[in-house]
């Protein structure tokens, strides 16, 4: 696999069981999907570990969104909690 | 002027006591009968309407422009908008108390108890075909659409609830406001984030100078209060309240769904819905289908986003109330657009 940045050879790394891409010459890494959450769920139970808090369920890993799926600006989870809200009725009929 | 006198001179018979209250005055006006029954279904400053049986009659806004209130009337006349528009039932408006007044056959309105019912299809397909319309033929001359005007009020109105922070900032040196941490809890969520994220806005979005030439026929103000239907509507929803009908850039009447999005209000679903079926329809302001539609609803999300948030700061301050959830939503998007550096105005013309 070519690194999308420099175009050099991507290796095949294993890291707590997680398969990361780590590029040979600007030492970037490529993530599959899944691949960050389960990175972050191992981080949880470190933390958790060093801490001796419970850890958070384990989110499944949400789908990435397409690059045209919103502006810059726009909320970090956007939809994902839409109808329930107090207020949005009453928002979507109002000038 | 004696208003009365006007009404009567415009084809209304009854004329009820001059100290009757505008609604009941207007449902005296819209029948004919000295004290019909009415159900009150809006009073803004910007407009009174009352239901009649199946008239609905509207007070426009004092300040209204009598010349472009008739040709929007007329463009809601117009053969070319049939089905599109709801027609008026008398083509002119008439006078009550110095406030023009139009009539309107009733038309059930979208359940705002079930939002997820919402018709974003059909929404959609209106202002596709609204913003398709050749301007050539419609009657004129044509007035400029009004959505900017309406985010000059809302921060004139955001002004005059006040509060800790009392209007924009001078443009240099402002700080930064931090982007919320995870979407949750900002620091600071007040009317400072709405001015901040107001100035990196050009001027004619928030309606200081005249937007730039060119554009479509536009709705102006869209939102599902916006859309009826009915017998009298041939079964079809349509589009009300030509208020702010006028030409200009078409992505303003997509920005209030875009901006309700963009802040996590509006699931991606309804968005997506909405978006595919503009598309589908040949509508104009969003490019083409699969490719991004953010580059061209940019300025007016944002825009709506500040129109939205300035209105909820002032509402809850005049009400003594505190945000809701999807106020603060709103207010939220403010605090992260604040962050983009300013507009920078391009040369003006010598």
């Amino acid at each position: 696999m070519q690194c999308p940045k420099c175009h050099a050879m991507m290796h095949t790394y294993n890291r707590n069981g997680v398969q990361i891409e780590q590029c040979s010459g600007c030492r970037g890494i490529f993530l599959d999907y899944g691949e960050l959450e389960a990175l972050t769920r191992l981080e949880s139970q470190y933390t958790a570990g060093q801490y001796g808090q419970a850890p958070p369920p384990a989110a499944p890993p949400a789908p990435y969104p397409a690059p045209h799926a919103g502006p810059a600006w726009g909320a970090p989870h956007h939809g994902h909690h839409g109808h329930h809200r107090k207020g949005f009725g009453r928002m979507l009929f109002s000038s | 002027m004696n208003q009365e006198h006007a009404a009567r001179r415009l084809g209304k018979g009854a004329v009820p006591a001059p100290a009757a209250p505008l609604p009941a005055a207007l449902a005296a006006y819209a029948t004919g009968e000295p004290e019909p029954a009415y159900r009150l279904l809006a009073e803004r400053e910007d407009g009174t309407v009352v239901r009649c049986g199946q008239v609905v009659a509207k007070a426009h806004a004092a300040d209204s422009d009598p010349e472009e209130l008739a040709v929007r009337m007329r463009i809601a006349a117009d053969r070319a908008l049939a089905g599109v528009l709801l027609p008026p039932l008398r083509p002119a408006a008439g006078l009550l108390r110095g406030r023009p007044v139009s009539l309107w056959p009733y038309g059930d309105p979208v359940d705002a108890e079930r939002p997820e019912d919402a018709p974003w299809e059909a929404a959609a397909e209106l202002l596709a075909a609204l913003h398709r319309v050749p301007l050539a033929a419609l009657p004129g001359p044509l007035p400029a659409m009004r959505g900017p005007a309406k985010l000059a009020r809302a921060l004139r109105r955001l002004a005059r609830a006040g509060g800790p922070d009392r209007g924009p900032r001078p443009a240099a040196g402002s700080p930064a406001v931090p982007p919320a941490p995870g979407g949750g809890g900002v620091s600071g969520l007040g009317p400072q984030v709405v001015w901040d994220a107001a100035r990196t806005l050009p001027a004619w979005a928030r309606g200081e100078v005249p937007a730039p030439g060119g554009g479509v026929l536009c709705h102006g103000d869209l939102h599902l209060g916006q859309l009826v239907r009915g017998s009298a509507a041939g079964g079809g929803w349509r589009l009300i309240d030509v208020d702010d009908l006028g030409v200009g850039a078409p992505a303003w009447d997509l920005a209030r769904p875009a901006a309700w999005y963009a802040a996590g209000v509006l699931g991606g679903g309804a968005w997506g819905r909405f978006l595919g079926a503009y598309r589908t329809a040949g509508g104009p302001a969003a490019g083409p289908a699969g490719c991004d539609p953010w580059p061209a609803l940019d300025v007016a999300a944002r825009a709506l986003t500040v129109q939205t948030a300035a209105l909820a700061l002032a509402k809850a301050a005049e009400n003594r109330r505190r945000l809701d959830d999807v106020e603060r939503l709103m207010v939220e998007s403010c605090a992260r657009i604040a962050t983009l550096p300013p507009h920078l105005e391009g040369p003006r013309p010598a």
